[in-house]
């Protein structure tokens, strides 16, 4: 037919937010000079090394046509728990026991805790149909009020050097959540590219009737999204804590706006079934960027607000105008 | 009289409609003919509006005209009845003939009483007792088709453009359009009416016009052509009807089912599907025929474990009972289900030919447990293109790119990756051309004498005739008989479809 005039425009818009990306950041050299410098780059990747991973294990969930809104309360419940276990270890009163945790004991419980969390997600929405919106708006509340319950209301704080490395180390001159946000989306597109369960990824999302007829068992998909989305929103709370040296209540409030605003400018159809890690990275990168170039701009952090907002209606609107064309 | 003069129009530089001239005149069914692809849409929607930048002009009672949005192309008369119909599901059947027009009363709110009544006026003069109130949902389609002729006698057409309007409706349904199409014929009204069904071209239409390619091959009376002439006409060459294979007689049992029933999922009581049963030799096509609702589509989908909580009875497979409660089982059982909507059942449309094609066998394409090789995959999907002689330019094009025919292609060839030993066909052919058609046919042939046995449910006697070794006709969800080729033909068939209709009026 006309195969030419129908995949060049898609190519195009595959480079559509590395262009803007580009563009901001000469905007933002010539407007500033503290911007172009290696020290402010490492800045706004440290920044934006959380909601990489966080926006990640989001794009996995809008890719099969969902939605997880309750990554926020999961890092925070993530954090409080990693924290709580370093610091505390689990007691058991009645038994008289007291396991204690490492490190690496910890991170690990805390990311299976937010498998779990996710898992109890995917099967709201598998098993008992309960839309994603839904579902995960529920266990927005729920695990928020697990975190206030958890902490009693109170930062867990001073867990140790050991532990603070994870947030503020650096490794070559790079910071270390700057290396797990790298691994992180080395392996999300490892799997999304890759390998089977990309595949069927993406064909849930593109047409799940289409892709049940297949023989795909798509709530064991679903199940392994979620779970995994919401392990690297674990993986963003054990960061966040680990930064600030302390796990604090009510971290994470609002953070799945900022991830799927990254999976959204990043041109990830929240129909599902369109989009890739790799533009979701770059949609991360540019709100950081954004937030980054107001603050040096002494933009009131209002306005950053309103700009964020502007930046997501115009990416949507871009990627909308890129699509009606037959 | 609405006429085009020189009309063309080209999409990113490629021709779709090449210097066409036409006439259509009022008070006939004027037929426009041709394969997919031809042009026929292409033109419907330069006459209604949608599309406005094209050569040409269209000359319509004497001037020249040119419409620039679909509500510019209504305001002087022309109406549009798409295939897929354009109602909104959860409004009214008036809600709906007056959707963008409602009438206001004094205070600027909405009429309602007097759009009913109007409504009902309409819906009487097209024979549909239904009350102006239902929701369109709880419509059949050849209903919802009148509202939509409603919608269009509302605003006073004269010229009524129906595309494809009896694909998705019952005989009897069809019987009632035509007589009202006669209706508005002898009203003076201009129908223009695009069909891939001949035979019923014949029946109602007065002119036709053969479009090939985006060009006007042939225009004139339909009393004066065959049916022959004009598929020679359509494809430019001789349709090769192939007299059905006679019956092998009996090889090897490969498929048995045994008692089959489904549930009704609204009517607890009601069944869609009654107790049937039946066998599929080895190599073996069998032909499933029935009218609209009989249970065909039902059927397939039941073997092929879509309704496990509704359904009863057992599926027997090389002589072994098989327990399939989900399209998983069915394919370890060694069962395909090509569906019969390839759009919204058989492909991710947004998605590249290669993707579609290896989705049922992934697990075969992975090395070290865990990566795709993608060699392995672009060896497989390249084998299938050039066995069903698919056209892409590449494997990597998405689905959606593709013309009808090849789009079937894929999801023939997405099952036949998967080795099956039985082959559902849903409607293999429906929507694509005679070319694609053609071709499908031959596959079948040659699958079955692979051994494969084939089982296809078709609303077209010819396809039955052509294709099968044996005929099962449906009727209301029961078996209403199985015919040997040998024994079948079309008043025969439609004989026993029908029947059990007519016994329970």
């Amino acid at each position: 037919m006309k195969p030419l005039a129908i995949t060049q425009p898609i190519n195009l818009r595959r480079f559509q937010s590395l262009i803007a990306l580009f563009v901001l950041c000469i905007l933002l050299s010539f407007l500033t000079d503290k911007f172009f410098t290696t020290a402010n780059g490492i800045n706004v990747l440290r920044q934006v090394a959380v909601n990489v991973c966080v926006a990640t294990g989001m794009t996995l969930i809008v890719l099969t046509g969902g939605i997880d809104l309750s990554v926020g309360s999961v890092l925070a419940l993530c954090g409080a728990i990693a924290a709580g276990l370093l610091k505390n270890g689990l007691r058991f009163p009645s038994a008289d026991l007291l396991i204690g945790f490492t490190i690496l004991g910890a991170v690990l419980a805390a990311m299976i805790i937010g498998a779990v969390l996710g898992l109890c997600n995917g099967l709201a929405v598998t098993l008992f149909k309960v839309p994603p919106f839904v579902a995960t708006l529920a266990m927005l509340t729920i695990a928020r009020g697990f975190t206030m319950l958890y902490t009693e209301g109170h930062p867990i704080s001073n867990l140790g050097s050991g532990f603070a490395f994870i947030g503020t180390g650096a490794l070559l001159g790079i910071p270390v959540p700057v290396w797990i946000a790298v691994a992180v989306v080395l392996l999300s597109v490892f799997i999304t590219r890759q390998t089977k369960l990309g595949r069927y990824i993406y064909a849930i999302g593109g047409n799940e009737t289409a892709a049940k007829l297949s023989g795909i068992r798509i709530n064991r998909v679903k199940l392994i999204v979620y779970g995994l989305g919401a392990a690297l929103a674990a993986v963003g709370g054990i960061i966040v804590t680990s930064r600030l040296d302390s796990a604090q209540p009510n971290a994470g409030t609002s953070y799945e706006l900022d991830a799927i605003a990254a999976v959204v400018i990043g041109g990830t159809s929240l129909n599902g079934g369109k989009g890739s890690v790799g533009g979701t990275v770059i949609g991360a990168v540019i709100i950081g960027v954004l937030n980054n170039g107001l603050v040096l701009l002494n933009v009131s952090p209002f306005w950053q607000q309103v700009v964020k907002g502007c930046v997501i209606l115009l990416a949507v609107i871009i990627d909308r105008s890129g699509n009606s064309k037959e | 009289m609405l006429a085009g003069k020189h009309i063309s129009k080209k999409f990113g530089g490629v021709p779709a409609l090449a210097d066409i001239n036409l006439e259509l005149y009022p008070g006939r069914v004027n037929a426009i003919i041709g394969e997919n692809g031809a042009g026929k849409s292409t033109l419907m929607k330069i006459l209604s509006g949608v599309y406005t930048q094209y050569e040409g002009e269209i000359i319509y009672n004497g001037a020249p005209v040119r419409f620039s949005t679909p509500k510019d192309a209504e305001r002087a008369g022309i109406a549009i009845i798409h295939q897929e119909l354009n109602l909104v599901p959860w409004l009214s059947v008036a809600e709906n003939i007056f959707l963008g027009r409602e009438l206001l009363n004094g205070w600027g709110l909405l009429d309602k009483r007097k759009m009913n009544e109007e409504a009902k006026t309409l819906l009487m003069r097209l024979n549909l007792a239904v009350d102006p109130g239902t929701k369109i949902s709880a419509l059949k389609v050849g209903q919802q088709q009148l509202v939509e002729i409603a919608r269009a006698l509302y605003v006073n057409a004269s010229v009524i453009i129906m595309d494809e309007p009896t694909s998705a409706i019952s005989d009897k349904e069809v019987d009632q359009l035509f007589s009202i199409i006669r209706e508005l014929k002898a009203e003076g009204k201009i129908i223009v009416y695009i069909s891939h069904k001949l035979k019923e071209l014949f029946t109602i239409a007065d002119r036709f016009i053969v479009l090939r390619d985006g060009r006007m091959i042939d225009a004139g009376d339909m009393a004066a052509i065959t049916e022959e002439e004009l598929i020679r006409k359509m494809t430019g060459r001789q349709l090769l009807r192939e007299p059905g294979r006679p019956y092998q007689g009996n090889t090897e049992e490969l498929l048995f089912v045994k008692n089959i029933s489904l549930r009704h999922p609204v009517i607890m009581s009601a069944r869609v599907l009654d107790n049937i049963s039946f066998t599929l030799q080895k190599g073996e096509i069998l032909g499933i025929y029935g009218l609209m609702g009989a249970g065909r589509t039902e059927l397939l989908e039941t073997i092929f474990g879509l309704h496990p909580g509704k359904a009863s009875g057992e599926v027997y497979v090389n002589k072994r009972v098989r327990k399939i409660k989900s399209p998983v089982q069915a394919i370890r059982a060694g069962i395909a289900l090509v569906p019969e909507d390839r759009k919204l059942q058989g492909l991710v449309l947004n998605q590249s030919v290669r993707a579609n094609m290896s989705i049922t066998i992934l697990h075969k394409l992975e090395q070290w447990g865990i990566m795709l090789n993608r060699g392995k995959e672009s060896k497989m999907v390249n084998g299938y293109i050039n066995r069903l002689s698919i056209k892409t330019a590449s494997l990597n094009n998405a689905a959606k790119d593709l013309s009808g025919g090849n789009q079937q292609k894929i999801v023939l060839a997405k099952w036949l990756a998967t080795e099956p030993g039985i082959l559902l066909l849903d409607e293999p052919t429906r929507g694509i051309d005679i070319n694609a058609k053609t071709e499908i046919y031959k596959l079948m042939r040659a699958l079955a004498a692979e051994g494969l046995g084939i089982i296809m449910v078709s609303s077209e006697l010819p396809e039955i005739l052509t294709v099968s070794d044996r005929v099962l006709v449906m009727s209301e969800g029961s078996l209403a008989a199985s015919i040997p080729i040998g024994d079948a033909s079309e008043e025969k068939i439609l004989k026993y479809a029908i029947h059990k209709n007519q016994t329970a009026q």
